[in-house]
């Protein structure tokens, strides 16, 4: 009796939940579904030993293991990997933000010659395909004695993130008024001692999700930085390709270096989460 | 913001000027420099005039990349922006639930190109992974390795998959920028959703939505790494896109020559398309501005 009654109760509540769930909300979670459905599956094989695998399909490990990441953070040449990206990343990110702050303040504040065939032209190094760019980087950075090194990978990634950063921060600096500039003048501000002390403060957030948007481009490309590197910067993405043996694919590793690869970038995203919509609308909005 | 004449603002663009020139001259400039050449070996050079441009527009693998190349883009532009645009209206406005959605929603987007390939790739095989395996269930004949119309289905929902979250967060950003005032009077004047929707939403998204499908035209359009890993062109020749097809002629026969002119003419069309998308972006730029 009792227990029809709370069934009964348990029914209703549902229902009335049910009528609240709205149609926008079940779209979002169908959305979300579709994509976490493939990193679902990514993180649960790198769960599984590799005989589960190819045994058949299984929704859950069976002989749950974490062998697979036990591998990659115990053998240097895997963890070495992740240490290569991290570096050349945060280089690029560093001199990318550096050259494209005072770019983008004279975009914003300044008319000067050529001014606007120069923005275009910049934007063009965004649009061109790295595949273009593979053969002549690698011959120049072994014709200067750069290959295999994390700042030559952090200078040709440049190519596509400093245009990107002079964008988006100009957007930003659009936003701040020029008459803040011209009283800081009058008070006898330097234009250094303005610039870090006053403006770079202002637009605090437009450098984060620039700074977020390098890093992530910088992150996720491949084809230039395995064209730049052989063993000593050797990114993470690049080490993958070690899981394709004599005796087949090592199918747990790679799933697993897999999911660790996802797993800066979320960090990153829980930090900017704030400023990501506006970021990118590239500060236009 | 009206801006004043500064000849000396050139002096803050320098920096980025020789980095710039650096990374992306030089290497243009050993392109053009390969592309009017031709070569026996041994770094002797001499020069080929237009030959290889004449040979290149002439290939017929050339135009079929192309098209593929075109379709795809075409395909990507098609399902992604109406998508990006449907999920963004169907965001929470405000409240804890929006950062929990945009931090789930760009996730994709930080995932490293060829983790995507190699995650679909994974995802999609009929012995090991969980979509192939479905189709199987549900009876459906789906092998990506073997059926060109399979690998073009995987590619372009492997694409959906990665890239439609950056076009509804840009929408999403020109969803936000709207006043309630606007939505106030929809509903005095009794407008229906559509109205609403075509009146008031759509135009305010306009400049945003020029930015998403600039970068995601470009981004297609280069596309590499992804279908390298899950297709590798194939079967057959199938998914041949141009970065594809380059990446071979380049790196797998060194025909240093023609893989110049292909860059070169690849890049031209790149840069024409985006400089008419450009072009009418800074106009409504201003239009809205002003």
């Amino acid at each position: 009796m009792s227990a029809t009654t709370t069934d009964a109760a348990a029914t209703r509540a549902r229902a009335r939940t049910g009528r609240r769930f709205n149609t926008s909300a079940l779209v979002m979670v169908l959305y979300l579904v579709f994509l976490f459905l493939p990193i679902y599956w990514l993180i649960n094989m790198s769960l599984k030993p590799n005989s589960e695998i190819l045994g058949g399909v299984t929704f859950w490990p069976r002989n749950f293991t974490f062998d697979n990441y036990v591998t990659i953070l115990t053998d240097p040449s895997w963890y070495m990997g992740y240490v290569n990206s991290i570096i050349y990343v945060s280089l690029n990110t560093l001199i990318s933000i550096t050259v494209a702050l005072p770019a983008a303040y004279a975009f914003s504040r300044y008319h000067f010659m050529g001014d606007k065939h120069l923005f275009f032209w910049l934007l063009t190094n965004r649009m061109a395909p790295p595949a273009v760019f593979a053969l002549p980087f690698f011959q120049l950075y072994s014709s200067i004695g750069l290959f295999d090194t994390h700042i030559a990978v952090a200078l040709a990634h440049c190519l596509f993130n400093v245009p990107l950063a002079v964008w988006i921060l100009e957007g930003f600096m659009r936003g701040v008024p020029k008459e803040i500039d011209e009283t800081a003048y009058i008070d006898g501000y330097s234009f250094g001692r303005f610039f870090t002390r006053i403006f770079m403060p202002l637009i605090a957030s437009g450098i984060g999700v620039t700074a977020f948007f390098c890093f992530m481009f910088s992150w996720v490309e491949l084809l230039l930085s395995r064209t730049l590197t052989a063993t000593e910067a050797k990114p993470i993405a690049a080490t993958m390709t070690r899981t394709i043996g004599a005796s087949g694919i090592d199918w747990g590793v790679l799933a697993a270096a897999g999911v660790l690869t996802i797993v800066p970038g979320a960090l990153v995203i829980w930090f900017v989460r704030n400023y990501i919509a506006k970021g990118f609308a590239l500060g236009r909005v | 913001m009206n801006k004043t004449v500064n000849q000396k603002a050139w002096f803050l663009v320098l920096p980025v000027l020789v980095l710039v020139a650096f990374s992306a001259v030089i290497p243009l400039m050993t392109v053009v420099n390969y592309s009017v050449q031709d070569t026996f070996g041994n770094n002797v050079f001499f020069p080929a005039g237009l030959e290889w441009f004449r040979d290149t527009l002439q290939s017929d693998r050339m135009w079929a990349s192309l098209g593929r190349q075109i379709m795809f883009s075409a395909i990507i532009l098609a399902i992604e922006v109406p998508l990006g645009i449907f999920v963004a209206l169907n965001m929470p406005k405000k409240g804890a639930w929006v950062s929990v959605c945009l931090v789930l929603m760009s996730l994709p987007l930080l995932i490293p190109w060829n983790v995507v390939g190699t995650i679909w790739q994974i995802f999609g095989r009929v012995d090991i992974g969980l979509f192939g395996y479905l189709m199987a269930q549900l009876g459906i004949d789906y092998n990506y390795t073997q059926d060109a119309l399979d690998a073009w289905f995987t590619l372009v929902i492997m694409d959906v998959w990665h890239w439609t979250s950056l076009v509804a967060l840009l929408a999403y950003a020109g969803l936000q920028s709207i006043p309630d005032a606007y939505y106030q009077a929809a509903k005095i004047d009794q407008a229906s959703r559509w109205k609403v929707f075509r009146y008031i939403e759509l135009p305010k998204m306009q400049g945003v939505l020029l930015i998403a499908i600039l970068l995601r035209f470009m981004d297609s359009f280069m596309i590499y790494t992804e279908p390298f890993v899950v297709t590798g062109g194939g079967p057959g020749s199938a998914t041949n896109f141009l970065s594809i097809d380059l990446v071979k002629v380049a790196l797998g026969q060194m025909d240093l020559g023609p893989a110049a002119a292909y860059s070169i003419m690849y890049f031209l069309v790149v840069l024409l398309i985006s400089w008419v998308f450009y072009t009418v972006m800074t106009n409504i730029d201003k239009r809205g501005g002003a």
